[in-house]
Parts: structure tokens; sequence; C-alpha cells
């Protein structure tokens, strides 16, 4: 399964009782906003929500694999917080300090619901620079 | 799983090899695998790596275990098993516990018979999908204040039953008598209980589920006779956790310990197993913030009994549903066990497993206490599940714990190219299984041919000595997120 979205892209990759997903982008910022979109389209399809709020969020972390988890469950927990599932993300990094922007809009009962997602884990965790402007970010997620 | 990595050391019980050259470090590291040749086969190598980097934590005692349903998790695996001595160092590991903190299954027994149910049953089914807030983004009937949820944390299951969700008498069959001691609602971030505030009685999605079940066979007369159990009854399980909270409480713990390992001079096999010791600042904050989500779970898991017995009540005024037992299998708890002449404080994880205390032990309620505790297997929504009792063997080979599950056989998105979720449902419903989702990918994910074989895991957990099968129940109606 892939999803493509301009330069960036997400996969899953097989485990027995969740979901592995990768994120890929130009920058690692980009591979970060595309493991989220992964995360985020096992909850709902990404193509039938609208942005009707927008969500900012932030994190210091110096470890980028630590960093990737920190970001995914920012975000998990904002959602569920408010009650609201994403579909599109965006990041920018200063150092260890990361600011994020997530947009989406609350759960309507006509949205086709998928599985929660519980938490982003430490499991297969990897973020790597795969070659010229691409990076990739991957991870287990609980559901 | 490769079994030439493995020494078979009896019908049902698997040995890991030591790999040559391992470090002398690591010659006390011992890991167990229970089950059939078939069963281990079948399971991911990833179990083996898994429960190989668990017996080298600090302070575990005996091997680490994993039970016939293990398969590839995070950190732990699913199914597995370790006791650590906080004497001697011994650890708590958020990862060996998991997000979904408690998670667990409320089994509810009726007066119902099978013939009872079944001109209505299309109708219950759909008064349960109705009643029972199920599915990612779904919220419950309570809308809790910050205080509130302060208080469900430290009751449990009795803060349940004082707002009048069940019976206190009914807190006798639920593991900790319905609230576990040493919970810290201040250990838990403001985050993990705004995420919490609606989610309240709801049992969430993937494979969390109520299913009404009928007695098919009943393969232990006096366990059966003395858990109220009989061929041809009617039966409710219902198995979810502690939601929002328990996942935020896992995902801030992880990390945290994950970084706290190097400076406690602990050294990870595997980040996913952050851990500190149980004797220590971290450790202590852990397990308060564990504890609260562990009342949490029981909680919620009375409420969603108590909207079952309402939605009964509307069909069949006179029946009565009672609760058999509930069980946790998302834990790590202090327990005594005997090692060697010793009796010895423990800290017990089980990470998709089950207590499964032997006769006599006094946590038994005393209903149940000559035939030893109920233990439930869940398995899919198109096979069954099993009721279980404790045995006197289980206390040496494992802690005196069991399987929890049937064990996922292959991955979500395997399942998810071999199946589609609206195909399913009708074919279970001409096998006589009414399924009610708010989710047909959930269904597809969750398919039947998805899990290992139910009746080889509780046929393996008996002959392992785990515990010994009681009743087998068929699925009538399941409700999933």
């Amino acid at each position: 399964m892939e999803q493509e979205t301009s330069a960036k892209s997400f996969s899953y990759f097989e485990h027995d009782a969740d979901v592995g997903i990768i994120g890929r982008g130009e920058t690692l910022e980009e591979a970060f906003e595309s493991a989220a979109a992964a995360a985020f389209a096992v909850m709902a399809d990404p193509r039938s929500l609208r942005e009707s709020v927008e969500v900012p969020l932030s994190f210091t972390e110096d470890d980028i694999e630590l960093a990737l988890v920190q970001w995914l469950n920012a975000l998990l927990g904002a959602a569920h917080e408010r009650g609201v599932v994403f579909r599109r993300f965006a990041l920018s990094r200063d150092g260890s300090r990361w600011s994020g922007r997530a947009w989406g809009e609350p759960w309507r009962g006509d949205l086709e619901r998928g599985t929660e997602v519980k938490g982003a884990t430490l499991t297969m965790l990897s973020v790597r620079h795969t070659g010229a402007a691409r990076w990739e970010a991957r991870c287990v997620i609980d559901v | 799983m490769d079994l030439e990595r493995l020494e078979q050391t009896g019908p049902w019980a698997w040995r890991v090899k030591r790999e040559p050259g391992a470090p002398a470090s690591e010659t006390r590291a011992e890991a167990v695998l229970y089950g059939d040749a078939g069963l281990l086969r079948s399971m991911d190598d990833k179990v083996l790596e898994q429960i190989t980097n668990v017996a080298r934590l600090p302070g575990l005692v005996g091997p680490a275990l994993a039970m016939p349903d293990a398969h590839w998790g995070y950190g732990f695996p699913i199914g597995g098993v370790a006791a650590f001595d906080p004497e001697q160092g011994g650890i708590i590991s958020a990862g060996g516990v998991g997000f979904d903190i408690s998670c667990g299954i409320r089994c509810l027994r009726t007066n119902l018979a099978s013939e009872q149910l079944a001109h209505l049953a299309p109708r219950l089914a759909d008064s349960l999908y109705r009643d029972i807030p199920a599915g990612v983004g779904v919220e419950g009937e309570l809308r809790l204040s910050i205080a509130e949820l302060d208080a469900v944390l430290a009751g449990g299951a009795r803060w349940a039953v004082r707002r009048g969700y069940g019976e206190e008498a009914e807190l006798e069959y639920v593991e900790e008598r319905g609230c576990v001691a040493g919970a810290h609602p201040e250990n838990v971030s403001q985050l993990a209980k705004k995420r919490q505030r609606g989610e309240m009685g709801t049992l969430g999605s993937g494979n969390h589920y109520l299913e009404v079940q009928v007695v098919e066979r009943i393969d232990d007369a006096a366990a059966a006779a003395a858990y109220g159990l009989s061929a041809g009854q009617i039966l409710v399980s219902i198995h979810c956790g502690s939601r929002g909270l328990g996942h935020q409480i896992g995902t801030e713990f992880l990390v945290s310990l994950a970084k706290a390992a190097g400076r406690l001079g602990i050294a990870l096999p595997d980040r996913e197993l952050a851990c500190a010791p149980v004797r220590s600042p971290e450790g202590e904050q852990y397990i308060g913030a564990m504890n609260a989500a562990i009342n949490c779970a029981l909680a919620n898991r009375q409420i969603l009994a108590h909207l079952t017995r309402r939605t009964f009540a509307h069909f069949f005024p006179d029946a009565r549903v009672e609760t058999l037992f509930d069980v946790s299998h998302n834990t790590c708890k202090p327990e005594r066990h005997d090692v060697g002449r010793k009796s010895r404080l423990l800290w017990v994880h089980r990470k998709g497993a089950t207590r499964a205390f032997a006769p006599g032990h006094p946590d038994i309620p005393e209903r149940y206490r000559n035939v030893g505790q109920p233990v439930i297997i869940g398995g899919s929504m198109g096979t069954g599940s099993y009721v279980l009792a404790g045995v006197n063997s289980s206390e040496a080979r494992a802690w005196s714990s069991a399987s929890h599950g049937a064990g996922r056989a292959m991955s979500r998105h395997q399942a998810l190219r071999q199946w589609q979720g609206r195909q399913l449902v009708d074919s279970l419903r001409e096998r006589g299984i009414l399924i009610r989702a708010r989710s047909m990918r959930g269904v597809a994910e969750e398919a039947p041919g998805a899990y290992k074989d139910v009746d080889r895991v509780a046929e393996a957990t008996e002959g392992a000595g785990l515990a010994r099968r009681v009743a087998f129940l068929r699925p009538l109606v399941c409700v999933k997120g």
C-alpha cells in the first residue's frame, strides 16, 4: 500500500499485531510529515477529510529517532484530546526545538472509520538519510 | 520460527539454545516457549528475538516465558511473561506492560438459554451496537472533569459501582476486588486525563469487542459447576482496556524510561524494553501511573458491563446478568511466588498473558477457590473462546500465567489483502454469527483466518500445564469498533 503526495510518500511494512509505517521526503521534516500521514490514514481515509481545524504543537528532542516518536505521539495526543482526525501536517526544526501544525476535522458520523492508533512505539524505529534529498522515517505504531 | 534454535525440554516446552560464543554475562539468560511444534513454527522469528531480549533484563528470576499464543509485539512479545526481584535490582518495564494498560476481558454469565435468544438475536445485536460506544473517535455517555477522573484512577471499578454502574457484590469477581492499590493519579499527565474525559465506558477498536456467546461444550464439569456454567447458556465477553489514558501513559513513560536507562546503568537490548528498577524514583513514578491506568480499565469494563446489562434487561426483564470474572492481560503486579523453597515478592510482567492462580490461592473468590481462577482465552469473532481454570503446575512453569487469546497469525495488512469486511460479515451471518461494526476495514483486519487456531492454543495451554479447559464458547453476536 503506497500513497503519494507530491515529493512525499508513505507506505507500510508488516508487523504481526500492529502496523509498521514508513514516511519519506526530501528532508527529515518531510519524512516525519509523511510518517504522520501514514499513521492517521490507518484511522480514516485522508481523501474524505476536510480541514476545518488547525492545531499547533511543539516539543524539544535532541535524538532524531526519538523525535519521530515524540512527533507522532504529540499528534495522536492532540487529536484524541480534541476528538479530531488530521489529514495534513507541517513540521519545522530549529536545533532540538520542533514546531508543527496539523489540519483536519472533528469526527463526524458519516466518516468511514478505520482502526484507532494508540501510540508510536520504539520498535523498528529508524530515521535515515537514504540518498540525495531522500529521507526515510519508520516505526511500528500500536493499534 | 526456526525450531533449530530451540531445544525441546518436554512435550509442550522449548528452551532457547544459547548462541555459540555468547558472552559469559549472558549465561544466566534463559527463555522458554510453550506450545507444540506447529504453533512455534508458525511464530515469527521476532518472538524468539524479543523473548531473548527480555531474558537479558536486570533482576530476572527464572526464565523469560512465551505463552502458546505468543506473537511479535513491541519490546516484549505479546504472550510474554517475566518476573523480576526488586531486591536484586529487578526492573519494571513500560514496554513489558504495553500501551493498552490492563486491557482484559470481563465475562458475564446469564441465566438465559440460547433458544431464548434465537429469534431476538438481530434486534439484540442492533441494540448492543447502539448502546455500547465503540470505534475510533467515539465517546461515551460520561464526560468527566479532571477531579472526577482522579477519583476513577484511585477507585477503579469501585468508583463505577458508587456511580450506579453495577453492584458491590460483583466486585468480588474482579481482579483486585475492582481496585488495585498503589495508584497515584498525580503521576498521570494532564494530557492523559484530558484524553480520557469522554472515553469512560467505551470499547475502542482494533481487537476489542463485545461478544454474546453460547456455552457449546463443557470440558470440566466440576469447574463449570463452580463457575455457574452449563451447556447452552448465554455469556457475554467484553474485551477492552484503559483507553486513551493508558495509551498516553504508555507513550510518555516509554520515551522517558528509554532515556533514563543509560543514566540508571541499564543496557537495553532493545529500546522498546524501556525500564527502571522497581526501587527507583523513575520506577516508582511509572508504577503509580500504571496502577492508575489499571483502575481506569477496571472502571471502564465495569461501566460497559452495566450498559450491557441494561440492554439485556430491555429484551429480558427477568434476566440475571452476573460477572463471572474480570481478568487483565497487560499488567505488572507484585505477587508472592515460590522460588526454590522460599516465598519471594516478585514483579510479574504479563504482556498479553493472563494470571492463572491455582486452586486454593487466597486471591481467588471463595466460590471458585477449590477449582482455580477463571482464565479466559478470547478467540476470533468466527471461531470461539475458552474458559479455563488455573492449575497447580502453572506456578512452577509460568508464575501462574496462561494464554490470553488466539494470537495473531498474520499482519493486519496481509489480512486486508485477503479479506473484505462486508463479505466476512455476510459469510459469518450465514454461520449464525451476527457482526455489528463501525469499520469494515477493522472487520477485515480481524478476520478469523488472521488468527491462530484457538483450539490448538487452548490445547497447548492445557498440555503445557498452564491452565485446564473448562468450557468452549461459540460466538453469536459480535460488536466491534
